[in-house]
């Protein structure tokens, strides 16, 4: 029997890949857990592994293509096994290479019995799944398209299901990955947190969110980072470079502390109800070539100064390369999107579902200010907090804001 | 509990009949001085004489003629054919006459009577003499076809067609005959229509009856071996067919097999996987399979007739392909 190598969502969010390297040739014997290509999801370079084990028989598409997830992209068999497919047609890139005969292609003829045709216009035939399956999908929100079917032709079966159910959620309702020992909270909703929920979602998008702004005075920040890095200047990393403490690492720091403080700014909405941690994990926003990813930093509570530094600057380096895992990216529990270094003086970002708030920075800036009655320049930041209003209401953002700022005014807050 | 064979069971269902209610009387080929060519109703002519156990000439569609006039005039006769094989030449009274009677008088005539006989085949009796006619009969409306695979059943399920009201096709297995199984003491009366779980199981659900249901009950004994749970379910009656009973198992199990002596084509078991997919559609993991006996005439040869019949390794063979384990 032969087996279809479906295009497998390899991040949570992953709706397309695209196949950047075959690993196995044609004609290659092939174990079951074996790399099969590399895929570039939307957020990482990954590896594509073989679900059974066989002979690579066919390469339904050329590297470089681009396919939506449950698509066929080669087929393993045994030896000489006879297969029938049409190659899927995506977005091959100009000049790709044609698919090359060989020995094992030979075998490869057309017959009405094997596999289930793929459509010239690259739309897959339709899953096969039996109709229990469908309807612990159906009960489930599971996208067949995803899951990877066990029984003839491929046809998804309970059992795949339930094997299948935790990676392969669809994004609208990703539930990011719990790893074990972890440590939270669930409060079903109350009739009053429901109706606000409701209310509010109709009023703006999925997620309802405000904004809060406030301008925070950095002087002691700024003043704080000058002395730890003079301290620190003979402290250097693996590559030589001193490794100072930046803003941003300071704001992480502030912002993990204050979140401990307000464990109603640090949670999930999970449809049913509202996961708050007691772990405090940080997604920072990372700009990369061609769009942006989240590094977490976890248990960032918990963390020094340098470590903070020491993990966003490794997970930052990783990130442009796109080798970042998914379990490296997924899981935060609050975000920090700073965008400073370009001048912007205040923005607002985007909620990451299913957290409940980010927190967008703007640069510090020198600016005339009163205080005490007198125009002084002062180093100010400008921070936008942005609120999922099903979980955190004006009053309870701006308490978090309100601490966020004392820390960032008093940095020996921090150490306290 | 006693412990009787599937021959004495019915005996003592036709004994107990036949002393309740005077209505009662057996008629058919060797019933009574021969006391039946497979000792069903040993004893009954000693006991209620040449009026109520009759002997016939070789005559299927004459003395199934008979008994249908009988029940016109409301006797409640039990019309023994020697197999169902030779019943193929009584067919005309059963499906035109006896299973039309109610319908075609405007309900003014009853038809109490009970056609029974062994079916199916036994060993190297050649093509003509082992054959399965359920789904024939099955077919018919008007007639309610029961075929019970357990000593318990087999007399419970006779008591329960001699006094039903309207025509009954009894099959009988004629391997079964010898086989031993309790039977409660008492008035044992089985209802029509009724399937039995002969065996528990979470897996795949076995559907069967009469002589399938022990070759069933084995197949469970070897897919235990591999971790595979069983459940078999005697359907014991044909038509009606107990829906309720197959719902409520495939539905639990999610994968079922359906195993019957007779041929494949249109068999009886085509009607209940028609059933299944039609009620319970949603709670189906894989196609429900059939096992069945071979589309061919049986052969005579033994070695061919083995592998025409259904068999234990069968029907695990094709549990496997329901579990996606082949």
């Amino acid at each position: 029997m032969a087996t279809n190598v479906l295009m497998e969502a390899l991040s949570p969010t992953m709706e397309e890949g695209r196949l950047v390297e075959w690993k196995k040739q044609e004609g290659d014997t092939v174990a079951a857990g074996d790399v099969l290509a590399e895929v570039e999801t939307d957020k990482a370079v990954m590896d594509l592994v073989a679900r059974a084990p066989g002979v690579m028989l066919k390469h339904l598409v050329p590297a470089g293509t681009t396919l939506a997830v449950g698509k066929t992209v080669g087929v393993i068999g045994k030896v000489g096994e006879v297969i029938s497919i049409a190659p899927a047609v995506a977005t091959p890139p100009p000049a790709a290479p044609a698919v090359v005969a060989t020995a094992v292609a030979a075998a490869v003829a057309p017959s009405p019995t094997a596999l289930p045709p793929v459509a010239a216009d690259g739309v897959a035939a339709r899953v096969k799944a039996s109709p229990l399956a469908r309807k612990i999908a159906a009960d489930r929100g599971v996208d067949l398209a995803r899951v990877q079917g066990s029984g003839p032709e491929g046809r998804v079966v309970a059992r795949d299901l339930d094997r299948a159910t935790p990676s392969t959620a669809p994004a609208a309702a990703f539930r990011p990955a719990v790893s074990a020992g972890a440590s939270f909270t669930d409060v079903p909703l109350s009739q009053l947190r429901k109706t606000i929920a409701k209310r509010l979602a109709q009023s703006i998008g999925p997620v309802p969110t405000f904004y809060l702004t406030s301008e925070i005075d950095m002087e002691r920040v700024w003043e704080a980072r000058e002395a730890l890095n003079a301290g620190s200047a003979a402290d250097r990393n693996e590559a030589g470079k001193a490794s100072k403490i930046s803003i941003n690492d300071i704001i992480i720091k502030a912002v993990a502390a204050a979140l401990k403080q307000h464990p109603a700014c640090n949670a999930w909405w999970q449809d049913d109800r509202i996961r708050y941690w007691n772990d405090v994990h940080v997604s920072m926003a990372v700009a990369i070539d061609d769009g942006l990813i989240t590094p977490v930093i976890r248990h960032a509570d918990q963390k020094s100064l340098r470590q903070i530094s020491a993990e966003s600057r490794e997970l930052a380096g990783r990130a442009r390369e796109r080798r970042l895992a998914p379990e490296e990216y997924t899981g935060g529990t609050f975000s920090v999107s700073n965008l400073g270094m370009f001048e912007i003086d205040q923005f607002t970002a985007v909620i990451n579902p299913p957290e409940a708030g980010i927190l967008a920075v703007g640069g510090t800036v020198q600016k005339p200010v009163v205080q005490d009655g007198l125009v002084v320049v002062r180093r100010r930041m400008r921070v936008t907090l942005s609120c999922d209003h099903r979980i955190i209401d004006g009053a309870t953002g701006a308490a978090f804001l309100k601490t966020l700022k004392l820390m960032l005014e008093n940095p020996l807050a921090l150490v306290w | 509990m006693p412990i009787l064979t599937y021959r004495d069971a019915l005996n003592h269902a036709l004994r107990e009949e036949m002393a309740r209610d005077p209505d009662v009387f057996l008629m058919g080929e060797e019933v009574g001085v021969y006391q039946g060519a497979y000792k069903v109703s040993r004893g009954l002519l000693e006991e209620f004489g040449p009026n109520r156990v009759v002997d016939t000439p070789i005559t299927e569609l004459g003395f199934a003629g008979v008994g249908v006039g009988a029940a016109m005039v409301g006797l409640r006769p039990v019309i023994e054919f020697m197999t169902w094989n030779f019943a193929l030449l009584a067919i005309d009274q059963i499906v035109n006459a006896a299973a039309k009677m109610r319908y075609m008088s405007g309900g003014q005539v009853g038809m109490p009577i009970v056609f029974r006989g062994p079916a199916g085949a036994a060993l190297q009796l050649g093509a003509q003499h082992s054959q399965c006619f359920e789904a024939m009969y099955a077919h018919i409306p008007g007639l309610k076809v029961i075929m019970p695979a357990t000593p318990a059943d087999a007399k419970g399920l006779l008591k329960a067609a001699i006094r039903d009201p309207d025509p009954v096709v009894f099959m009988e297995g004629e391997m079964l005959y010898n086989t031993k199984g309790e039977v409660p003491d008492g008035d044992l009366v089985v209802p029509i229509g009724r399937a039995d779980i002969k065996r528990a199981g979470n897996d795949v659900t076995l559907l069967c009856y009469s002589k399938t249901v022990g070759i069933c009950l084995k197949a469970a004994d070897l897919l235990e071996s591999e971790g595979i749970s069983a459940e078999v379910l005697d359907l014991r009656t044909i038509r009606p067919l107990d829906l309720e009973a197959i719902f409520t198992s495939v539905g639990r199990t999610h994968r079922a097999v359906m195993v019957e002596e007779g041929w494949y084509f249109c068999g009886a078991g085509a009607q209940v996987v028609d059933e299944i997919q039609k009620g319970i559609f949603d709670e189906l993991d894989a196609p429900v399979l059939r096992v069945t006996g071979a589309d061919v005439p049986m052969p005579y040869n033994k070695h061919l007739e083995k592998a025409a019949k259904v068999s234990p390794e069968k029907v695990v063979t094709a549990v496997k392909r329901v579990m996606y384990r082949e």
